[in-house]
């Protein structure tokens, strides 16, 4: 502040005032104090939402738009196949956009509209321990909002329940200072209009300030991973032109599966995952009326045994009445939850992408030679199931040399933002790559053509702010995150090891083969005889030499042959040709283990590196007396 | 190589007209090693169950040379380094040792001779099918030639093989080269150049009026010493062979010392690049002591400039080059040669020298006079019988 005053020179806002006298009355406070809409708090901080800057409001639009209407879908069981559309205003801005996002989901009913849109904090899912893509109730009406104050602009929303119902056309302004929104006008389009093929579906169109950019964290890559983490949906993007286009870019995300995945299941908050406070609220609310009953209704994996014991031990009885729990025997309750041994929750809430799936997007998403997921079983971080799956590709299309970009998904919502925050980026730098090959500088990502992936799926992702773009760092989580990306490295590794090894190997039989035809020429000039015969015979033997040398040794001394385990681990995809693995497999199988190849016993592999430290291709310097070389090294002649 | 030479199409071309590079007999021999060569290579890979060709090569470091105390010269031990054609550090090699022995071969069947460099160019082709250049340099071709030498048991000549002429010769001799008859009396300012290959059936010794060889370190003095008829003066031959002399002038002053029994005296540097080139005249170099029996002259004298001409013929200190650490490290290392070890004169010369902690040029001695190191000089050492052995 007085570093700002200094420079423009103004003076402090100071007043001066009397020595002892207030400066405010709890009167004068009184008459400024009043209720604070959530909608109005949200308003001026809507960096909280995803708001903070005209390029990520626009990617949060859409954001939040292309996350519902995927819920929206797999809550109906419908395939979802989507379109977004992003239409640069240049007329009315440079920074003028409107964004259309339609699903061929369920369609919202008509009385719904405007609490949905126009709320802030109204929802469907929040109120439920369920996984899905949103869960607070915040996200279109944040943009809505968002747009409207940046343009002025109501939201539009068109929604069509089924092929025999009218669409209805909904212009929505919101009142940030009721939380309400004010309905501009309704259209009702009573013949099957041409928006919704499948007869059912929801078109949002907002209008805001924003910024269309390519690369990283912009719409296009959340979309391009959004498909990696969704191949059950069809993303189709009209992308506004760039300049040299002729007109709108199109650009195609085509479903890679056919099947929806699993449908979830809402559960009951666990014992072990509440505080005090919900507690509390929970007791409040409930309709059961004794002790027991609330246990058991309300929460998950509480029987009347451990309703009971829980009960006693807090000095209370299962028919204890809910509404006599005073806040005193509220503590005692908690404590007594915390101390019982209850089973943990439910996991088939989970639906995990799959390793299958998870395989299929990330290689149709980032093109790589190698691809290693795992899916760990389900855990719990606060009483709350979760899940981990991770991904590791490598190699392909992804830039070398670089740091590792990781993909972080919830729910299989990507986060793009504060990377560094985030648990998953805690989980990935923490994991020692170097064990895997990989370089890795002290305390950040390896370096490689690599991409890491993880994926939280979970009834409840604890983000670390309202804008859903990290998630926190909880210790089950994170270890959870870390086991999983240790069992990719480990495939990684695997693989490495071996396409380095296939690599050293290409390069010894190439360099027989380059050499023995002038060989078998030199001979023929020096002998006479052809050169055809000498030269089969010596192809055939570096044939053989190469073969040996299939047989080495792995860097535990453990012999690899042809089957590794990488071979039929439906957890790995490996490209075909990109290691020389069609090379490798029309090379006879070894004749023998290569340990007694001279009857030393020795491993072979030593005996390789010795050869190919001595293997000076281009000898740097004139070749010298050996060890007397020195200063007069070489024969001057 | 799409042409194809017979056995006996060769042989027949061979046994025409005289040959002017060496013997018929020497030519035969190193044909044979050639084609002995190629022979083992096709056997081996042809015939054996292993199917890997290798070679054995001589090495050529210190700790495979003997000095031989009583022929006082340095020999080649027996170790041997095998080379394979299936090592993935050896394959190249194996190949370029193979497409060398083949163009000697040719040359000597065209009795023809080219320079290391020429026999670079010779070989020097793209690998089929690859960007491979069968060499990346002629320094890569010139070590193989090295191994085909040792490998083969042939001289370099042989091979038909020289390196680029460098050393010069006047005197009281007459000489045949190649069939020419050459009067060293008659050489102008200029000298006779000395070719690289001084076999006997090159170079013949004609009339002989000298009664030594001097040889100088550079073509510098050795014009000093020309323009001074020192050679007149003196009734002797003047050599100089541009620092480490190549084998041609090597192979000529073991000539003149062994059939014509002309001592042999060196003016050389006062530093251990001086020392070295008197060692190698001497009793050979290190990574060609297989040549030691034809070039080392164990009865060369070394006359001079010695540490003590510092003071002995009263220098300005301006001539004093400082000695550098590899310098001082290459004088210890040379006084511990084995024939230098037991010879009290030479350690004192050395530990002279680096007492004194710089070396001098044969050249320091032109700040006295211009023609000191003529008409002083050498004559006084000589005549006093004064040098190292
Ligand atoms: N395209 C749609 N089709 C059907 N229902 C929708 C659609 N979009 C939103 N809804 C309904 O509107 C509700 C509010 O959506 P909103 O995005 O504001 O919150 P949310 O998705 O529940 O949570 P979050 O703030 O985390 O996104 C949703 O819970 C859902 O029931
Ligand atoms: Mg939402």
């Amino acid at each position: 502040m007085t570093a700002l005053a200094a420079e423009t020179g103004t003076e402090p806002l100071t007043t001066t005032r009397k020595k002892g006298e207030r400066r405010e009355t709890a009167e004068t406070m009184a008459a400024r104090q009043r209720e604070i809409s959530v909608s109005e708090f949200f308003a001026k901080n809507r960096h909280l939402l995803g708001f903070d800057n005209p390029r990520k409001a626009l990617l949060t639009t859409i954001k939040e738009a292309v996350d519902n209407c995927l819920d929206a879908c797999e809550e109906a069981g419908i395939l979802p196949d989507l379109l977004v559309q992003i239409e640069h205003l240049k007329d009315v801005g440079e920074t003028r956009y409107r964004v259309t996002v339609q699903d061929n989901g369920p369609g919202i009913v008509r009385k719904q509209i405007e609490h949905i849109f126009g709320r802030l904090l109204y929802g469907s899912k929040f109120h439920r321990l369920k996984m899905s893509r949103g869960q607070q109730g915040i996200g279109i009406s944040a943009a809505g909002m968002y747009g409207l104050m940046t343009t002025g602009k109501p939201v539009v929303i068109i929604s069509k329940t089924a092929a025999k119902k009218p669409s209805h056309e909904v212009v929505l302004k919101m009142d940030t200072s009721k939380n309400r929104a004010e309905v501009v006008s309704e259209t009702e389009h009573p013949e099957d209009d041409h928006w919704f093929p499948d007869g059912h579906g929801t078109r949002v169109v907002i209008e805001l300030e924003g910024k269309y950019l390519k690369g990283r964290a912009s719409v296009d890559e959340y979309l391009e991973l959004t498909a990696i983490a969704n191949p059950h949906a069809r993303i189709t993007f009209i992308a506004p032109p760039q300049s040299g286009d002729a007109g709108p870019a199109r650009i195609e995300h085509p479903r890679a599966v056919e099947e929806l995945p699993a449908e979830t299941k809402e559960i009951q908050p666990h014992p072990h995952g509440i505080e005090l406070g919900i507690l509390i609220q929970m007791l409040e609310r409930t309709e059961s009326t004794t002790l027991s009953d609330f246990l058991q209704k309300d929460f998950c994996r509480v029987g009347p045994g451990t309703a009971r014991s829980i009960a006693e031990s807090a000095g209370l009885s299962a028919r204890t009445n809910v509404k006599k729990v005073g806040h005193a025997e509220a503590e005692k309750l908690y404590k007594s939850i915390q101390g019982a041994k209850i089973m943990a929750p439910p996991t088939d809430c989970l639906s995990p992408i799959g390793a299958k799936v998870l395989l299929k997007g990330l290689e149709k998403g980032l093109k790589p030679d190698f691809i290693a997921v795992s899916s760990r079983p389900p855990a719990v971080y606060r009483g709350r199931p979760f899940l981990i799956e991770a991904g590791v590709a490598f190699g392909g299309d992804l830039p070398g040399d670089e740091p590792a970009r990781v993909h972080r998904f919830a729910n299989r919502v990507p986060l793009q933002y504060q990377q560094s925050a985030c648990a998953c980026f805690k989980a990935v730098v923490e994991t020692d790559w170097k064990r895997y090959t990989l370089q890795q500088p002290r305390g950040s990502l390896p370096i490689g053509p690599l991409v890491v992936m993880i994926h939280m799926a979970s009834v409840w992702v604890p983000f670390t702010s309202e804008s859903k773009e990290a998630i926190a760092d909880y210790d089950e989580i994170r270890k959870e995150m870390r086991l999983a990306l240790q069992d990719c490295g480990r495939k990684l590794g695997i693989y490495l090891s071996r396409r380095e090894r296939m690599r050293r190997q290409g390069e010894r039989r190439h360099i027989f083969e380059r050499y023995i035809g002038e060989i078998a020429r030199a001979c023929e000039a020096i002998t006479g005889d052809p050169a055809q015969p000498l030269y089969e015979a010596l192809l055939k033997t570096a044939q053989k030499k190469t073969a040996e040398a299939d047989a080495m040794l792995d860097e535990e001394g453990r012999f690899i042959g042809k089957k590794d385990s990488l071979q039929n681990d439906d957890t790995v995809f490996m490209r075909e040709s990109s290691d020389g693995g069609g090379e490798r497999d029309d090379a006879p199988e070894p004749a023998r283990a290569a340990s007694d190849e001279d009857g030393e016993g020795k491993p072979r592999r030593k005996k390789q590196a010795g050869a190919a430290k001595e293997a000076p291709k281009k000898p740097g310097k004139k070749r010298g007396a050996g060890e007397d070389g020195g200063l007069f090294a070489g024969e001057q002649d | 190589m799409a042409k194809k030479t017979t056995k006996a199409a060769t042989t027949a071309a061979t046994a025409e007209a005289p040959r002017r590079r060496g013997s018929k007999a020497t030519a035969d021999a190193t044909l044979l090693r050639i084609a002995q060569l190629g022979q083992h290579v096709r056997k081996v890979a042809m015939h054996t169950k292993e199917g890997d060709p290798s070679v054995e090569i001589p090495s050529r470091t210190l700790s495979n040379t003997r000095f031989n105390a009583k022929k006082r010269t340095l020999e080649m031990g027996d170790a041997t380094q095998t080379r394979n054609l299936f090592n993935v550090g050896q394959a190249r090699k194996f190949m370029q040792m193979m497409l060398q022995a083949a163009a000697s071969k040719d040359l000597i069947q065209q009795d023809k001779t080219l320079s290391l460099r020429g026999m670079y160019y010779r070989s020097l082709h793209t690998i089929p099918g690859t960007k491979e250049k069968t060499f990346d340099d002629q320094s890569e071709s010139d070590a193989i030639l090295e191994d085909l030498e040792v490998g083969l048991g042939a001289m370099r000549e042989e091979l038909h093989v020289f390196a680029k002429k460098r050393g010069t010769m006047v005197g009281n001799i007459t000489i045949t080269d190649s069939g020419d008859e050459i009067d060293c009396r008659r050489m102008g300012s200029g000298g006779y150049a000395i070719p690289s290959i001084c076999e006997p059936d090159v170079i013949r010794f004609g009339r002989c009026d000298a009664k030594f060889v001097l040889h100088v370190e550079k073509d510098t003095v050795w014009s000093r010493f020309n323009e001074d008829k020192f050679w007149q003066k003196h009734n002797c031959i003047l050599t100089e062979g541009s620092g480490q002399p190549p084998r041609g002038v090597r192979r000529l002053l073991q000539r003149l010392n062994q059939e014509l029994g002309l001592p042999i005296y060196c003016l050389l540097d006062c530093d251990p690049w001086g020392h070295y080139i008197y060692s190698v005249i001497k009793q050979g170099s290190i990574n060609l002591a297989y040549e030691s029996q034809r070039m080392a002259i164990p009865d060369a004298k070394f006359i001079g400039i010695r540490a003590e001409d510092y003071r002995r013929c009263e220098l300005p200190p301006e001539v004093r080059i400082e000695l550098n650490d590899k310098d001082t490290a290459r004088a210890k290392q040379i006084a511990a040669y084995p024939w230098f070890e037991r010879n009290r004169a030479w350690q004192k010369e050395i530990d002279l020298l680096l007492r004194n902690g710089f070396k001098m040029e044969v050249e320091s001695l032109i700040t006295k006079d211009i023609s000191y190191v003529t008409e002083t000089y050498v004559p006084a050492r000589l005549k006093a019988r004064d040098w190292l052995d």
